[in-house]
């Protein structure tokens, strides 16, 4: 590894999203329109008192769900146009470690990630009044892990498509799954014993688990912390395996 | 001056230096040893060997589907070999080591079309330590001076073709493997950029330049002629154009051709162009 090249890396995609407004208007301000529509979707509901509304259950999920959903999409077309253009192959041909690369492109990406959480958590704080028992910082901390999971998944999956149509393919069958099974729809526990067993398989469950602790309690549970680490541990596996599809020679 | 003359073969040294064209092992920049590469179930390239000169430019043709650029992702070390082998500056091709030695020119110019002509160099730079000053000089290099803040995707094809260009020489690498990289270029330019290649090789710069162009043929001290994944020969502009029997290079090669398939005894690939 080496600090210099992978720094290169990350200012380079940066300065390639930098050229393209549009996208960066798009991973910021997405992500909030769409809570936005959550919140008017629940607007009219009518609550027994005591009962915390349904955005402040929903929302807050949203705010680890969309986050990896963008953020998976931008990196693996970005990673499959890397791979595509033969600039992946000169790049190899250099001395960049494949640790410099894929850790540069990951950081460059959580930069984005991190901005994306800020502003959607901003929204739903100020905005639509969302109230939890736990602190900001919490949310704010697992939303950008849960776009740096997004990354390095989709770091991992643009090695599988050849083209940049099978990677939007993609999404259905490694980001809606997750979606349906993290505790979105049904609590986890209420699952069958088999979706429930896949359930624990998904990295996202950890992290909507991990929002869910930090709305029940003010103080930090050991339950929190240990979703924390596995997400982390998925992090760095799917960056891993993905440096394994890497290669220097190719037939 | 900017004209290379073709040597006769026996004094190739036009300027003399200390260096022999195709010497001995020691000063070979890259050494090719009975190298195949099977891809799929063809044989792109069948037992080839050749010795390519230090401080030389070596010129590989061949019309395409040839296995110039096979050979050349050989040399880049990029090339899975079914067999033989290819030393590179006294290490085996693709060594760790040589990444910072060798700067690799893609036949499809492989650059950040949605960066900066500036930012691009930059970056490949970067993996070599190589600066801001070093980047200007390749931009120099390579006439896109002036250019600098343009969005490489919005260049034309043959300023595009030179980012690329430029992106391989900011390295400054011992050793500099081109795939056709004049495709696409205006004839001005074209004579510019082999004035300068002939200007790095002087300097001690290694060169392999593949071209389909056969008259770019006299712009290199040494040729590579590949024909069908076969090495047809190693040798001269000048003994081309002798074993030929025409000043005309195109024509020459043609005739090598001709002569490598007429007799009637198939005795093997490398037939040296022999006449009858």
């Amino acid at each position: 590894m080496n600090g210099r090249m992978m720094w290169a890396t990350t200012t380079r995609v940066l300065q390639q999203l930098k050229g393209d407004p549009r996208s960066i208007a798009l991973i910021l301000v997405v992500p909030a329109i769409l809570l936005a529509f959550v919140y008017w979707l629940f607007q009219n509901e009518t609550l027994p008192p005591g009962v915390p509304r349904t955005f402040d259950r929903v929302g807050l999920m949203m705010l680890g769900i969309f986050p990896f959903v963008v953020m998976f999409l931008v990196t693996s077309i970005t990673m499959l146009r890397e791979r595509t253009s033969g600039t992946l192959e000169r790049l190899l041909t250099t001395p960049i470690h494949k640790g410099d690369l894929l850790f540069g492109y990951a950081l460059a990406f959580s930069i984005m990630g991190a901005l994306q959480s800020l502003v959607a958590t901003g929204v739903a704080y100020w905005v639509f009044g969302m109230t939890i028992e736990g602190a900001t910082g919490w949310v704010v901390l697992i939303s950008v892990l849960t776009s740096v999971l997004g990354v390095a998944l989709g770091l991992l999956c643009s090695a599988f498509a050849t083209t940049e149509f099978q990677a939007v393919q993609f999404m259905p069958v490694v980001v809606i799954p997750q979606i349906l099974l993290c505790g979105l729809f049904v609590a986890r526990d209420a699952m069958n014993s088999v979706l429930e067993g896949l359930s624990n398989l998904l990295p996202l469950s950890y992290a909507v688990d991990g929002l869910q602790q930090v709305a029940k309690n003010t103080v930090v549970t050991s339950a929190l912390v240990a979703d924390l680490i596995v997400v982390a541990c998925f992090v760095v596996a799917g960056l891993l395996l993905a440096s394994l599809t890497l290669r220097r020679k190719t037939a | 001056m900017s004209h290379r003359a073709a040597p006769p073969p026996t004094n190739p040294a036009g300027g003399t230096p200390a260096r022999q064209p195709g010497g001995d092992v020691q000063e070979a920049a890259v050494v090719v040893e009975n190298l195949a590469v099977k891809r799929g179930k063809n044989l792109v390239l069948e037992d080839v060997s050749c010795s390519i000169p230090a401080g030389r430019i070596t010129g590989l043709l061949g019309p395409s589907g040839s296995g110039k650029t096979t050979l050349i992702r050989a040399v880049v070390g990029v090339q899975r070999i079914t067999a033989g082998q290819v030393r590179v500056l006294g290490r085996p091709a693709g060594d760790a080591t040589l990444r910072h030695d060798v700067g690799y020119f893609t036949q499809a110019p492989s650059v950040y079309r949605d960066l900066s002509v500036v930012d691009n160099v930059r970056y490949f730079g970067a993996m070599h330590g190589k600066g801001r000053s070093d980047a200007a000089a390749a931009l120099e290099a390579v006439g896109l001076a002036g250019f600098e803040r343009r969005k490489a995707g919005d260049l034309s094809g043959g300023q595009f073709n030179r980012v690329s260009l430029a992106c391989a020489l900011v390295s400054k690498p011992q050793l500099l493997v081109l795939d056709e990289p004049t495709v696409g270029l205006d004839p001005v330019l074209r004579a510019d950029l082999w004035h300068r290649f002939a200007t790095m090789a002087a300097a001690g710069t290694s060169l392999v330049i593949s071209s389909h162009v056969m008259e770019e043929a006299s712009h290199c001290d040494t040729l590579l002629l590949l024909r069908d994944g076969h090495l047809l020969a190693q040798l001269t502009p000048g003994e081309l154009r002798s074993q030929g029997r025409t000043d005309d290079l195109e024509l020459a090669f043609l005739r090598l051709i001709q002569a490598a398939e007429a007799p009637t005894d198939t005795s093997g690939a490398e037939t040296e162009g022999a006449r009858p």
